[in-house]
C-alpha cells in the first residue's frame, strides 16, 4: 500500500479517535452541566468540582478532531462546516458560554452566581443539542429535506440524554451520599432516551444508504457483525441492571460510566465501518478529500511523536485527580 | 452589505476577541513560574547538607525552608494565577470558535493553501494547545497532589505551550505576508518546497519578537494597573507592592525594546508590502523627503489627506534613514480590478493608535519607575495621579495589540496571501442574512464577556485576600 493510500486511511483513524474521545470526555462534562439545574447550590459546587481540572482538556478533542479536518481534508472541511454554518455556530455560542461560565462562576460576587450557573447549564444544552442535530445531519450525507431535518432534529433531544446518562454516570463515579443518590436516579431518566437515539441511528445509515445496507446485511457480514449491537445491547441492558443495584453506591461505582463509554464505542465501531471509505456518505471518500501526500506526511511526523505523549499525560492528569472530588482550590 | 465583507466582519470580530486573551496568557504564564520561584527562593538557601525541603532546581540551588519564605510572594502567585486560569479559559473557547471559522468562512482557503497552513496549524494544535490544556489543570488545582518539582515543570510547560502556540500561529500568519518557500502547481493549489523557508519566512522573526514583546507590556500594565487600583481602593495587600515593582520594571525595560522592534519590523515590511507603510503613513505619491503626518483625515475618493500637520522629512529619516530617502506612494499600485492596496483610514489610524499607546507606555513606565524608586519603594506613597493613570492604562496593552494587528491585517487587503491569492476567490457561499445573524450573535456574546471579564478582575482584586487560603493546601514535596 502506497503512502498515498496509506496516510488518509490513518487521519481518518485518528479523527476518528478524536471525536470519540471528545464525544466520551466532553460528554460526561456535558451532561454534569445539563443536570446543574437539578442540584442543590453545594452540591453544584461538587459537581463542577469533579469536572474542574479536566473540561479544558476534554474540549480540545474537540479541536483535534476540527483540526485533522481541517488540515489532513480541507475539502471535507469546506463541505462539512458550510452545510452546518448554522449548528456549529450555536455549538460555539454553546460551549463559549458553559466554558466561562465554569471559571466566573466561582470568581464573580455571590449574587451573580446564579446567572452564570445558567449560563453553564444553558450553554452545555445548546451545544449538545447542537451536537446532537450536527450528527444527525451527518451520517445522513448532509442531504436536504424534511424527513432528514426530522431525523436531524431527533437526535438533537436525544444526543443531550446520552451525555446525562454519561454525566451521572461520571457522578456515581466521582461523588458520594446524596448526591451519588441523586446520580443514579438521574442516570435512571437518561437510559430510555439513549436506547432510542442508539436504535434511530443504527437503523437511519441503512434506510438512507445504499452502501451501508450491502454493507451490513449481506451473509457472511452480517454474522460477523453480529456481535457489535448484541454487545451494544448487553452494555445497555448490563447499565440499566447496575442502577437498580445497591452496589453502584459502593464498589462497582465505576460500571455504569464504563458501561455507557463501552456503548459509545460500539457505536463509534459500527459507524465507522458504515462510513468507511466515505468522509461524507457517498459524496466525498477521504482520498479525494486529502491534503498532498508530502503535507499529510509532515503532520504525521507531529501526531506520532504528540498524541501518544498526550495520552500518556491524559492518563496522568486523571490520576491525579483519582477518586471522590473534593472541593477544588487553585494552589 | 454583501456576504464577503459581512464574512471579513465576523472573522475580525472573533480573532479581536481570542487575541485578546492569548495577548495576556502567553506572559502571564511566565510571570506566574517567576513568582512561584521568587516565593521558593526568598528564605535562605537550605545548606548542602542540612536535611532540606525538596524541589530545588538545577543551578538555584535547594529552596530555604517553607515557614522562612516570604508568603507575600504566594499570595502574588495565587491571586494571579486565579487571572490566568479566567484569561485561558476565555482564550481556549474563543480558538475553538477559530478552527472552526476557517472552513466556515473561507473554505478556498484551505483548498488552495491547506498544504501550507494545515500543518502549522496542525502543529500549533498538537504541541501548544494541548500542552497548555492539560498541563493546567495539574498547575490550577494540583499544588499539594504533585510534588514541588513537579508542579514547577507543570507551570513551566504551560507557559513554554502558550508560547509555542504563539510561535507556529505566527509562522502561518507572516507567511501570508511575504510567502516564501513554495510552489504552484496548475490548480492553483500551493505545495511545499522547503519547510524552513515555510517557517522563517522574511517577516516572521520580526512579527514574533514584535507579538511577544507586545504580550509582555499588556501584562506589565495589568500587573502595574491592578495594583494601583488596589492601592487606590486601600484594597492593598502584602504582594500589592511587588507586583508593582513587578509590572513597572517589566514594562521599563520591554518599552525601548519594543520600540525598536516595532521600528525594524517596519523596515521589513516597507521591503516587502511597500503599499502597506505608504497606507499607515498616509503617502499617496511617491516622494523624496517625505514628512511624517502627526494627524491628518486621508480620503481615499480625492486621493489625498486634508488637515495635516507633519513634520517635515521625518517619514523618510524613519523609514529609509536618510532624510532624503524616497518611499513609494499609494498611487503606484494600481492592477487590473483597479487600486490594490489596503484601505488607507484604518491603517493610517490604526498605526496613530498603536504608536500612542506606545509612547505612553513608555512614560508611564518610566515616571512610574522613578518615581517608585524615589519614594523608596513604599507604594503607599506614591501619587495618586500616577496610580489613576496606571489603573487607567491596564488594558493599554489590548488597546496597542489590537490596533497594531489590524494595521497588518487590513494592511494585506485586497489578499489572503499577499500577492498571490485574492480574499474574494476564496470566500464561502454562506447566504448573507445567516452570516449577519451569527455575526450579531457573536459580537452580542463577545463585548459581554469582555465586561464580564473586566469586572470579575476588578471584583478579585478588591477582594480581601484569604489567608486560610494560603495556609491550606501544603505541597506535599514542600513541607519541611
Amino acid at each position: 500500500m502506497s503512502w498515498a493510500t496509506a496516510l488518509p486511511i490513518v487521519f481518518m483513524a485518528l479523527m476518528g479517535l478524536s471525536m470519540l474521545l471528545y464525544v466520551v470526555l466532553d460528554g460526561y462534562d456535558l451532561g454534569v452541566g445539563l443536570l446543574l439545574h437539578r442540584a442543590t447550590d453545594d452540591q453544584k459546587d461538587t459537581m463542577i468540582a469533579s469536572i474542574g481540572p479536566f473540561w479544558d482538556a476534554n474540549e480540545t478533542w474537540l479541536v483535534l478532531g476540527v483540526g485533522i479536518l481541517l488540515i489532513a481534508f480541507p475539502k471535507a472541511h469546506g463541505m462539512v462546516l458550510g452545510a452546518l454554518y448554522l449548528p456549529v455556530a450555536l455549538m460555539l455560542v454553546g460551549l463559549i458560554l458553559r466554558g466561562v461560565a465554569f471559571d466566573f462562576r466561582v470568581k464573580a460576587q455571590d449574587a451573580h452566581k446564579p446567572l452564570w450557573n445558567f449560563a453553564f447549564f444553558a450553554g452545555s444544552g445548546l451545544a449538545a443539542a447542537s451536537q446532537g442535530w450536527m450528527l444527525g445531519r451527518y451520517i445522513t450525507g448532509l442531504q436536504e429535506g424534511w424527513p432528514y431535518m426530522l431525523f436531524a432534529a431527533a437526535i438533537a433531544l436525544l444526543l443531550p440524554a446520552a451525555y446525562v446518562l454519561l454525566g451521572a454516570g461520571w457522578l456515581i463515579m466521582k461523588t458520594e451520599g446524596e448526591l451519588q443518590r441523586h446520580a443514579v436516579k438521574w442516570a435512571k431518566l437518561a437510559w430510555a432516551p439513549l436506547v432510542v437515539g442508539m436504535g434511530l441511528i443504527s437503523l437511519a445509515t441503512p434506510v438512507v444508504s445504499e452502501t451501508v445496507r450491502g454493507k451490513w446485511f449481506s451473509m457472511p457480514e452480517f454474522i460477523a457483525l453480529l456481535p457489535i449491537p448484541l454487545m451494544t445491547l448487553a452494555a445497555l441492558v448490563g447499565a440499566r441492571a447496575m442502577l437498580n443495584s445497591q452496589r453502584v453506591l459502593g464498589k462497582l461505582c465505576w460500571l455504569p460510566f464504563t458501561l455507557t463509554v463501552s456503548v459509545f464505542l460500539l457505536g463509534a465501531i459500527g459507524l465507522a465501518y458504515s462510513l468507511f471509505p466515505y468522509v461524507v456518505m457517498d459524496r466525498l471518500t477521504i482520498w479525494q478529500a486529502a491534503s498532498a501526500t508530502e503535507s499529510l506526511a509532515v503532520i504525521a511526523i507531529g501526531c506520532a511523536i504528540t498524541v501518544p505523549t498526550i495520552l500518556g499525560y491524559t492518563v496522568f492528569s486523571y490520576r491525579v485527580f483519582w477518586g471522590k472530588a473534593t472541593a477544588l482550590r487553585y494552589a | 452589505m454583501d456576504a464577503l465583507l459581512l464574512a471579513r466582519m465576523q472573522f475580525a470580530a472573533n480573532i479581536t476577541f481570542h487575541i485578546l486573551f492569548p495577548t495576556i496568557s502567553i506572559a502571564l504564564g511566565w510571570t506566574l513560574l517567576f513568582f512561584r520561584l521568587r516565593w521558593l527562593y526568598s528564605a535562605p538557601r537550605s545548606p548542602q547538607t542540612a536535611p532540606a525541603p525538596r524541589g530545588g532546581l538545577p543551578f538555584l540551588g535547594r529552596p530555604g525552608k517553607r515557614q522562612d519564605r516570604d508568603a507575600a510572594w504566594l499570595m502574588a502567585y495565587r491571586f494571579w494565577t486565579k487571572v490566568f486560569a479566567l484569561t485561558f479559559a476565555l482564550g481556549v473557547v474563543s480558538g475553538i470558535t477559530m478552527s472552526f471559522q476557517f472552513g466556515t468562512n473561507w473554505p478556498g482557503y484551505m483548498e488552495r493553501v491547506g498544504n501550507i497552513a494545515g500543518p502549522l496549524l496542525g502543529y500549533e494544535v498538537l504541541t501548544a494547545f494541548f500542552l497548555e490544556a492539560t498541563f493546567l489543570g495539574v498547575m490550577l488545582f494540583g499544588h499539594g497532589r504533585v510534588s514541588e518539582r513537579a508542579h514547577l515543570i507543570a507551570t513551566f510547560l504551560v507557559a513554554f505551550g502558550t508560547t509555542m502556540s504563539a510561535f507556529w500561529i505566527l509562522a502561518l500568519n507572516s507567511w501570508m505576508h511575504t510567502p516564501a518557500g513554495h510552489v504552484i502547481r496548475e490548480n492553483g493549489e500551493f505545495f511545499v518546497q522547503s519547510w524552513a523557508a515555510v517557517i522563517f519566512n522574511p517577516s516572521f522573526p520580526y512579527r514574533l519578537v514584535h507579538v511577544l514583546l507586545a504580550s509582555g507590556l499588556t501584562v506589565a500594565f495589568v500587573l502595574a494597573g491592578v495594583s494601583a487600583w488596589q492601592l487606590l481602593k486601600g484594597k492593598a495587600n502584602a504582594s500589592t507592592p511587588k507586583v508593582l515593582r513587578t509590572g513597572l520594571t517589566v514594562a521599563a525595560v520591554l518599552i525601548p525594546l519594543q520600540i525598536l522592534a516595532g521600528d525594524m519590523h517596519g523596515l521589513n515590511t516597507l521591503q516587502h508590502q511597500p503599499q502597506k507603510v505608504a497606507a499607515m503613513e498616509g503617502i499617496w505619491k511617491t516622494e523624496r523627503g517625505a514628512p511624517l503626518l502627526l494627524f491628518a483625515v486621508p480620503d481615499e475618493a480625492t486621493r489625498s489627506n486634508h488637515f495635516e500637520i507633519a513634520i517635515p522629512k521625518l517619514a523618510a529619516l524613519i523609514l529609509k534613514h536618510d532624510p532624503d530617502g524616497e518611499i513609494r506612494g499609494l498611487d503606484e499600485f494600481k492592477g487590473a480590478k483597479g487600486w490594490e492596496h489596503p484601505p488607507v483610514k484604518p491603517l493610517f489610524y490604526g498605526f496613530r493608535i498603536m504608536v500612542g499607546t506606545g509612547m505612553l507606555m513608555l512614560l508611564f513606565s518610566w515616571a512610574g519607575l522613578w518615581l517608585y524608586r524615589r519614594r523608596a519603594w513604599v507604594a503607599e506613597k506614591l501619587p495618586r495621579p500616577l496610580l489613576w493613570g496606571l489603573a487607567g492604562m491596564s488594558f493599554s496593552g489590548w488597546l496597542a495589540t489590537v490596533s497594531g494587528w489590524y494595521v497588518t491585517e487590513v494592511g494585506r487587503q485586497p489578499f489572503i496571501v499577499f500577492g498571490l491569492v485574492r480574499v474574494d476567490e476564496v470566500a464561502s457561499a454562506v447566504p448573507a442574512p445567516m452570516i449577519a445573524f451569527t455575526l450579531a450573535l457573536y459580537v452580542t456574546v463577545y463585548l459581554a464577556l469582555i465586561v464580564a471579564y473586566v469586572s470579575v478582575v476588578k471584583y478579585m482584586a478588591e477582594k480581601p485576600v484569604d489567608m486560610h487560603d494560603l495556609v491550606k493546601a501544603e505541597p506535599v514535596g514542600a513541607t519541611t
